[in-house]
C-alpha cells in the first residue's frame, strides 16, 4: 500500500484582470494545474488586506497564493504594489507567530500567461507539500476547516 | 493625533500568558487613524494571537471588540459585558485609553497592546511624524508655526546651533534642521524680526516635571 501523499489546501486570491483570466485561459487551453487551489476572485489584489491572509491561515489553509498583475500593469495603477507590501508585512507577522513565511506567496501574472500561472500553482503546491500540513490545522483548526 | 505602534506577537503572548480568555479591545479614534489599534488591527492581532497560542499549545480564547473611544467613560461602558466575560483586557488604545479602562474596571487586569509613541501627524502614506511634545506652554506663534521644542533635536529656543549642515540636522542628516524651517517660514510671512528677540528659558514646570498634569474648567464643572 502506498503511503498517503499530503494534498495541501491552498487559497489563491486571483485578480479579476489578470490571474483569474489566465486561469480561465488555462481551462480553454486544456492546461492542467493541481486541484489543491481554491481560487477566490478579487477585483484587484490591492483590495486584499492583511486580515484576509490571516483569516485564511487561521481557518486552516496550508498556503495562500496571491496572484496579481505584472508590476506596472495593474488595472488600478498600483494595486498589485500595495498587495506586495501587505504580503511582505504578513510574512513578517507569520514569522512572529512561528509559522513558515513560505506558506504565503505573491506572484505576478498577466491575463495571457496561462502556462506560467499553472507553473506557479504547481510550484506553490510543491513548496507547501514539502512544508507539510499547516500547524494550525494539525492542532485542530476552527469548525469551518472542512469548508476549505 | 496620538501615534502608537503595536507590540510584537511574542511580547503580547508574554503579557497575557496567565490568562485563558482575553478581550482584545480596540479604539476607534487616534490609533485607528495611525493603523495601530482600530477594528482592522484588532482583527489581525486577534487572529495572530489565536494562531500563536495554538502553535504553543496554550489554551487561549480571544474575543475582539472595538469601541469609539477608550479614553471616554461613555464609550467604555459599551465594553462592560465583553470585559465581564473575559479574564483580562488587552487594550489597543493609547496609554490614556488603557488607563481609563483599567480605572473603570478595577477587578480586571488591563494590559497595553501598543507602545504609545507621540503626538503627531500623517506625513505621507504610512509615515507619521512627531509634531508636538505637549510641553504645556505653546510657543508656536513665535516660530512661524514650527515647533523648536519638538522638532529641534536640541530643543533650542534661540537657534540654530552651529552644527547644522545646510538644511540638515547634525544629529540625524536625514532630518531637516527645524531652525532652517523656522527661518524660511518666518521669512515667507514677513516676521523675521521675531528672531531678533532673545527668548528666555522656557518654564519647564508646565511640562512633565512634578507628575501628571490636570486642567480644570470651573465653568464646566457640576
Amino acid at each position: 500500500m502506498k503511503p498517503e501523499v499530503f494534498e495541501p489546501k491552498i487559497v489563491a486570491f486571483c485578480c479579476h484582470y489578470c490571474a483569474y483570466s489566465s486561469a480561465d485561459l488555462a481551462g480553454s487551453m486544456r492546461i492542467q494545474y493541481p486541484p489543491n487551489v481554491r481560487i477566490i476572485r478579487t477585483p484587484c489584489t490591492g483590495r486584499l488586506e492583511t486580515e484576509y491572509f490571516m483569516k485564511a491561515f487561521e481557518k486552516g489553509a496550508d498556503g495562500v497564493l496571491v496572484a496579481g498583475c505584472l508590476e506596472g500593469g495593474c488595472h488600478f495603477v498600483e494595486g498589485n504594489l500595495c498587495a506586495k507590501r501587505r504580503v511582505n508585512y504578513t510574512k513578517d507577522m507569520l514569522e512572529e507567530i512561528g509559522m513558515e513565511k513560505e506558506r504565503l506567496r505573491m506572484v505576478n501574472i498577466s491575463a495571457a500567461m496561462a502556462r506560467p500561472l499553472a507553473d506557479a500553482i504547481i510550484d506553490m503546491v510543491e513548496t507547501v507539500r514539502k512544508l507539510g500540513p499547516s500547524p494550525i490545522r494539525q492542532k485542530g483548526s476552527l469548525k469551518q476547516e472542512n469548508r476549505l | 493625533m496620538i501615534v502608537a505602534q503595536r507590540k510584537s506577537i511574542p511580547d503580547l503572548l508574554e503579557i497575557i500568558k496567565n490568562h485563558k480568555k482575553i478581550l482584545v479591545l480596540g479604539c476607534g479614534t487616534c490609533v485607528t487613524v495611525c493603523l495601530a489599534g482600530g477594528q482592522r488591527e484588532v482583527g489581525i492581532i486577534a487572529s495572530a494571537l489565536r494562531m500563536a497560542a495554538k502553535l504553543k499549545d496554550l489554551p487561549l480564547e480571544v474575543e475582539e471588540l472595538t469601541i469609539e473611544r477608550q479614553c471616554d467613560n461613555v464609550f467604555i461602558e459599551q465594553a462592560a459585558e465583553a470585559i465581564e466575560r473575559n479574564d483580562a483586557v488587552l487594550s489597543f488604545g493609547c496609554g490614556a485609553g488603557v488607563q481609563a479602562v483599567a480605572e473603570r474596571y478595577t477587578s480586571k487586569p488591563v494590559y497595553a497592546g501598543l507602545d504609545t509613541a507621540f503626538i503627531g501627524i500623517l506625513e505621507e502614506r504610512g509615515v507619521w511624524t512627531e509634531k508636538c511634545a505637549a510641553c504645556g506652554a505653546c510657543v508656536l506663534h513665535q516660530y512661524g508655526g514650527i515647533c523648536p521644542v519638538t522638532r529641534c533635536a536640541k530643543h533650542m529656543l534661540n537657534g540654530p546651533c552651529s552644527s547644522s549642515r545646510e538644511d540638515r540636522c547634525e544629529v540625524d542628516p536625514k532630518r531637516q534642521c527645524a531652525w532652517q524651517l523656522i527661518y524660511k517660514r518666518l521669512k515667507e510671512i514677513g516676521q523675521l524680526d521675531r528672531l531678533k528677540e532673545t527668548k528666555p528659558p522656557k518654564n519647564r514646570r508646565l511640562g512633565q516635571d512634578g507628575g501628571y498634569r490636570t486642567i480644570i474648567r470651573e465653568d464646566h464643572r457640576i
